[in-house]
């Protein structure tokens, strides 16, 4: 079984959709937001393996969230995935969701969801409702004016953590890699466009790189209840310790922005400092200094700051 | 000795339900089916200026597209008179042109599938003359209630001066508090199939009240009463939500008409946000007054809650102050907001809870006042006649549920200062509060046939929405009988049996209960005439007073060597049945004593101080609510009532923005109900009371009562834990941080 | 590529469906069926019964409007039968089971994945069957909340739930019940979870929490979480329940 076929289908229809899990997709059609003439099923092609490689390891586009979390190695050299994946959605839903699926979920903005109110993002040009409009669990972080929702997943707060790339497939058999930071957009003025995948193309893989967080690494999620609830804030945090000394951080952000939020500025504020209280609230500080709240989320800077304390401190085992 | 009543019975609609065999509504199958689906308009205010159904028609396996052009007019539209007053939804879906709120339905897709009518319904497109919307509560100017709303039950009048008296008192407390739209959320989504036949309509409805929906729909089409067959034999949950008929089942039952076959229609899970009622938003100002000591002087409870344009729904959030405690100066004033949205309706414990919420916060913030333990203080007010109009309680355990509650949850180890009780480095808190709610019996009706056999059928249009009715019927007509649970079958919410109140205000156990109760007992005597005929009966001069039904036998009471086989008595009157329709009502005695029911509620909560999340880790709940039928099913109902009380206080509210006057949370993702995970210990426990003035079974009801309180012992510890006063809900991370 | 496409038009001029749709209830629900199963099921087959009479009249049968335009087989196995159905592309497997298979136990809450009354056990792992397409089962093996019953005994998951009251409308329980037998076997095999203290490590313990949290998928809202969660430890067989703890449900003073 080999992905050209469906690649090839999508390519040439633009009005065209994979379908893999459909948990997202499904959904969006019935609200009429997503208006796809044909479903191309990818869910059974053999992508869902998780292979362990040189480099690191490969993890099946079309395998299962539930499984991926749950997969033995997984578990034990990347523990931070594993966690992110459990905080989202439900049991059901990770039985469903694919994890190439899981990088294309769109966002819950409730602007976005209606149909009868103004969303760029949806249309192009109708406006922002939520800019004026409730937005109590909208971007901080890196919005524009034309759109200030915000990239609702888990599972890929942890991989930009993990700095994973994403492996995808186009017309023709061409092949090319994004890393996961480059996969995802700000709205700028093209909200419409969530990522930077071409038309027709598929992801077939994940691919980590060996990964030295796994003894320190912790993904937080705060939100509304208990669980079967989207962030308002996510952390997925991970260092390497020699002894007390970061050697290495890596710290993003969820809920906060259209994409998830890496923090270069927490990470070197981290690097070679001690791992103390201290130095997370430094770092906490330098990775939220840049939040521009809009009028019903200022808490979001404050929560976020709290946030990456917690998990840092959960990470390192002091709490 | 009761050999049901008060045992644990399991449900005996348990295995239907386990199995999928149970059947609600929506799922009937008829032949030659067509599926119904509303297209919703997307302005607050205004009148439609244009419909345009053409693309939509051609949309293969659409039948017919109704709107207000070509959908007829009711006949009548009298709103039809539920056995118990409440406050009809005037509104009327496809009449005319007019938009009276958000997400109104402006045309009906019927098609061959669903899937074909949910496709259609997007090609229907409407223009509008759209007004400004007015839906901020805050913005909207309050206004009186109507005076002649319900001419039995006037709005009752201040007491005392409760203006000077507060002005005098030496410690007070005044505070706001703010609750928004919450809504019901039952599981399952309304709806309903209906066919004609002739002049005949047969409806499977969702619905509390079966006989409602029949008047309902009788007036609409100009129908007999008779000639409407309404059945709900299942119900997913309503809370409220299916007391009245809505908009829907016209619609259903009219396009079932029109086209001459049977419709399924059922509202989406969107659709029902503004299909069936929702609790009123709520802004509340309380103030107490009192002694150093803690007596109260002064309550004032100003409450202000929404209604839409055409109706005045008013749920009356302070009435239950005036009998909770003993305050000689108390004004209750309500005010009503009338917004462009659609007409409120009643939600478990409506008024009572957002009440209770209110004054029970209040009354937390006086005990900090005064420095005196909120238990304490509950009990220096405790009224031990009915302060509203000096009649005895017709019984009153609440002092056993306070005690019992507080013994149970160790609350005498509690800390005062808030901030000063920590599980490592969570906060801990713990708060209590108050519930009540009144004990309520309605006329009903019941038909039993006792068969020779040893079997009966005991049937009433009543409803089982959750609480168990099928049990508990099953078991107040096994006892009575003298039956085995298993030779007796209760059936319900059918309009061809008799009349029965709403599954409502708590009622059903207590009025339905002892129509049931009563037509046994009818029985009993009809079989004690029969046996008598027989000049040499075990039985000779004893009147129906004296005997009873137990084993199979009607028998002396406390003796049963006088007694005689119900099946020879059968056998020698030549018959081989018996049926009996009886009708109870509340009985006058009532009148003379203030029945209520009542509750202490205790909480504890764990608050995580650095990102604000609030775990409800403890709740003990005690109930004084008359006899406990089915302990099992009961105490679900009250941890149900828990579990709705940690929702409405943590995460629910339904978010409009008044930009359009449209609600932006219309689903499960967006308006947070509790999960599992949010629910973790609760105790519930009964403080029984011998009621015999209530009704004969001594019967109060509960399912209102579990959830009151629950929101205000959850704020109180709140503010134990954190030291912080949230007044308006729901308590969410950022107000916690 | 094969059966591995299906093309799916989704907003096309899709087909009726009334091939399907007519040989799709069976004449079975017009025989009252009298079981023993007591009142609440004699009453169903009473309002069954009353359906004999109905018949539609010549003009109320609908022409049909153009043929069946975008149809798709799909054969899957449901509690064990095969079954073969042409339906219309966009039915999801819920629709499929409770309007063209008389399977309403599957119960429809959202429709849009956000409260798991839908759940069903496709080839062993707990889905939602709302957000699955029909044709997208082809060849898989679909168990609903009516095939749980082994040689009419009930679950132990399901008397488990009679048992502890596990319960109250009943709409949210076949997606409970159908959840929880799919937790037991995830638990079996080690799963981990949100509130899994160390992922790294084997599950030690099916705790509450751990099945407050793997039973989160399923909203309840009569507010069975409780009673649900000593159900499903019950059958477990761990400790005792939360419930049935200190001072007891069934306590009263």
């Amino acid at each position: 079984m080999e992905a050209a076929g469906a690649v090839e289908a999508v390519t040439a229809n633009p009005e065209a959709r994979f379908l893999a899990g459909g948990t997202n997709l499904l959904d969006l059609m019935k609200q009429d937001v997503e208006r796809p003439k044909t479903l191309v099923d990818v869910s059974g092609l053999a992508l869902n393996e998780v292979k362990s490689t040189e480099e690191g390891v490969t993890i099946g586009a079309l395998m299962h969230n539930a499984e991926t979390a749950n997969h033995p190695v997984i578990r034990k050299e990347y523990p931070l995935l594993t966690q992110a994946i459990v905080a989202g959605a439900s049991p059901q839903i990770r039985n469903m969701a694919t994890n190439g699926g899981n990088l294309m979920q769109r966002t819950r903005c409730p602007y976005f969801y209606d149909v009868a109110m103004p969303c760029n993002k949806r249309e192009p040009g109708t406006g922002c409702g939520a800019m004026e409009g409730l937005n109590r669990m909208h971007a901080v972080m890196g919005w524009s004016e034309k759109c200030v929702a915000v990239y609702p997943g888990d599972m890929a707060n942890a991989l930009y953590a993990l700095e994973a790339t994403v492996k995808v497939r186009g017309a023709g058999g061409k092949e090319r890699s994004i890393p996961v930071q480059e996969f995802h957009r700000l709205p700028g003025d093209t909200p419409e466009k969530d990522n930077t995948l071409e038309p027709g193309e598929l992801i077939v893989s994940i691919q980590l790189p060996k990964s030295r967080l796994a003894e320190h690494s912790f993904y937080l999620k705060v939100r509304d209840r208990a669980s079967y609830a989207f962030a308002l804030v996510a952390v997925a945090a991970g260092l390497e310790l020699d002894g007390k000394n970061i050697k290495q951080a890596r710290l993003v952000l969820g809920g906060v922005a259209h994409k998830p939020w890496r923090s270069t500025e927490a990470e070197e504020s981290l690097t070679g400092k001690s791992a103390t209280e201290e130095t997370f609230r430094s770092a906490a500080e330098a990775a939220m200094k840049s939040a521009k709240p809009l009028a019903q989320n200022r808490y979001k800077v404050d929560l976020g700051k709290r946030a990456i304390v917690m998990a840092l401190m959960r990470a390192t085992g002091q709490l | 000795m009761a050999i049901y009543i008060g045992k644990e019975t399991k449900r005996v609609d348990g295995i239907a339900k386990v199995t999928g065999k149970a059947k609600y509504a929506a799922e009937y199958q008829l032949p030659n089916m067509s599926y119904g689906f509303l297209v919703l308009g997307t302005v607050a205010r205004g009148r439609i200026k244009a419909i345009d159904t053409k693309e939509a028609e051609t949309v293969p396996g659409v039948v017919r597209i109704f709107t207000h052009l070509n959908t007829p007019k009711a006949k009548s539209t009298d709103p039809g008179d539920a056995m118990v007053p409440i406050q009809q939804e005037t509104f009327r879906a496809l009449q005319d042109d007019r938009i009276i709120f958000n997400h109104q339905p402006v045309a009906l897709v019927v098609a061959e599938s669903f899937e074909q009518a949910r496709y259609a319904s997007r090609l229907v497109k409407v223009t509008y003359d759209a007004g400004k919307p007015n839906t901020d509560p805050h913005a909207a100017k309050p206004v009186d209630p109507p005076k002649d709303d319900d001419p039995k039950e006037p709005p009752p009048k201040p007491r005392g001066d409760a203006a000077k008296a507060l002005k005098e008192a030496p410690v007070k407390v005044e505070a706001e508090y703010v609750i928004p739209i919450d809504h019901h959320n039952p599981m399952e989504p309304h709806g309903a199939v209906a066919y004609w036949q002739g002049e005949k309509l047969t409806i499977f409805e969702k619905s509390q009240e079966v006989y409602n929906v029949r008047r309902h729909l009788a007036a609409t089409f100009g129908l007999k009463e008779e000639d409407v067959n309404v059945i709900s034999s299942f119900v997913g949950g309503a809370f409220g939500s299916a007391l009245r008929p809505n908009y829907y089942v016209a619609l259903t039952a009219m396009a079932a008409k029109a086209l001459k076959r049977p419709v399924k229609l059922v509202y989406t899970r969107t659709q029902m946000f503004t299909g069936h009622g929702y609790r009123p938003y709520t802004i509340q100002k309380v103030s107490l007054g009192a002694e150093r000591d803690g007596k109260l002087t002064a309550l004032i409870h100003e409450a202000i809650s929404n209604t839409s344009t055409v109706d005045d729904y008013t749920e009356g959030n302070n009435k239950q102050d005036r009998s909770i405690y003993a305050c000689p100066n108390l004004d209750t004033p309500q005010k009503l907001l009338k917004l462009d949205m659609a007409t409120p309706c009643p939600m478990r414990a409506p008024g009572a809870v957002s009440g209770m919420f209110a004054l029970e916060c209040a009354m937390d913030e006086l005990a900090y006042a005064l420095k005196m333990d909120p238990l304490e203080l509950r009990l220096k007010n405790y009224a031990e006649t009915d302060p509203e109009t000096g009649k005895p309680f017709s019984s009153k355990a609440l002092r056993e549920c306070y005690q019992t509650a507080a013994e149970k949850f160790g609350w005498k180890n509690r800390k005062p200062e808030p901030r000063s009780m920590r599980d490592g480095r969570l906060l801990v808190g713990w708060g209590m509060s108050t519930g009540v709610w009144p004990a309520l019996q309605q006329p009903a009706a019941v038909i039993i046939t006792l068969n020779s056999d040893g079997t009966a059928e005991v049937a009433s249009a009543t409803a089982d929405i959750g609480p168990g009715t099928y049990t508990v019927m099953t078991i107040i007509a096994a006892e009575y009988l003298g039956l085995p649970l298993e030779r007796v079958t209760f059936t319900l919410g059918d309009t061809k049996f008799p009349r029965a109140p709403s599954q409502g205000g708590s009622w059903t156990t207590a009025s339905v209960g002892s129509a049931v109760h009563g037509a046994a007992q009818a029985i009993t005597a009809k079989l004690l005439e029969l046996a008598l005929k027989d000049a040499a009966s075990p039985l000779k001069g004893l009147d129906a007073e004296k005997v009873e039904l137990s084993g199979g036998k009607l028998q002396a009471k406390g003796d049963s060597s006088k007694s005689i086989s119900v099946d020879s008595i059968f056998k020698l009157a030549g018959l081989d049945r018996i049926v009996q329709t009886h009708r109870s009502e509340p009985s006058p005695e009532r009148k003379k004593y203030t029945t209520l029911a009542h509750g202490a509620q205790f909480a504890e909560v764990k608050v995580d101080p650095d990102i604000g999340m609030v775990k409800v880790t403890r709740v003990i709940e005690v109930t004084a609510c008359g006899k406990i039928i089915n302990p099992k099913a009961s105490h679900s109902q009250e941890i149900g009532g828990v579990v709705w009380g940690v929702g409405m206080a943590l995460t629910e509210g339904t978010e409009v923005d008044h930009r359009y006057g449209r609600i932006m949370n219309p689903n499960l993702q967006h308006y947070h109900v509790p999960v599992n995970a949010d629910i973790h210990e609760v105790e519930t426990i009964f403080a029984e009371e011998e009621d015999r003035i209530v009704n004969p079974l001594g019967i109060k009801g509960m399912g209102e009562l579990g959830m009151v309180g629950i929101p205000a012992a959850i704020a109180n510890a709140v503010y134990h834990a954190t030291g912080k006063r949230i007044r308006e809900l729901p308590i969410r991370p950022e107000n916690l941080i | 590529m094969n059966n591995q496409k299906t093309e799916t038009d989704q907003c096309g001029s899709a087909g009726g469906e009334r091939g399907e749709g007519v040989s799709s209830f069976s004449r079975r629900h017009f025989l009252a069926q009298v079981s023993g199963a007591g009142g609440i099921l004699a009453l169903q087959s009473m309002a069954e019964g009353q359906l004999a009479d109905f018949k539609p009249s010549q003009e109320a049968v609908f022409a049909a409007q153009g043929a069946e335009m975008n149809p798709v087989s799909v054969a899957f196995k449901v509690n064990g039968t095969e079954r073969k159905l042409t339906l219309d592309s966009r039915v999801t497997l819920l629709d499929a089971l409770r309007e063209r298979m008389d399977l309403t136990g599957s119960k429809k809450g959202c429709d849009q994945g956000q409260c798991g009354a839908c759940t069903v056990l496709v080839d062993g792992r707990r889905v939602l069957s709302c957000l699955t397409l029909a044709a997208t089962v082809e060849g898989r093996e679909v168990t609903t909340i009516e095939g749980l019953q082994n040689g009419g005994k009930l679950h132990p998951v399901q008397a488990a739930f009679i048992e502890h009251d596990g319960f109250q409308c009943g709409y949210c329980t076949p997606g409970q019940i159908c959840s929880a037998v799919a937790l037991l076997e995830e638990a079996k095999r080690g799963d981990v979870s949100h509130v899994t203290a160390d992922v790294r490590a084997p599950l030690a313990e099916l705790t509450d929490d751990e099945i407050r949290e793997r039973m989160s998928g399923n909203i309840c809202r009569c507010g069975a979480y409780p009673q649900i969660v000593a159900a499903v430890h019950d059958v477990h067989g761990a400790k005792k329940t939360a419930r049935r703890g200190e001072g007891g449900w069934d306590e009263t003073v």
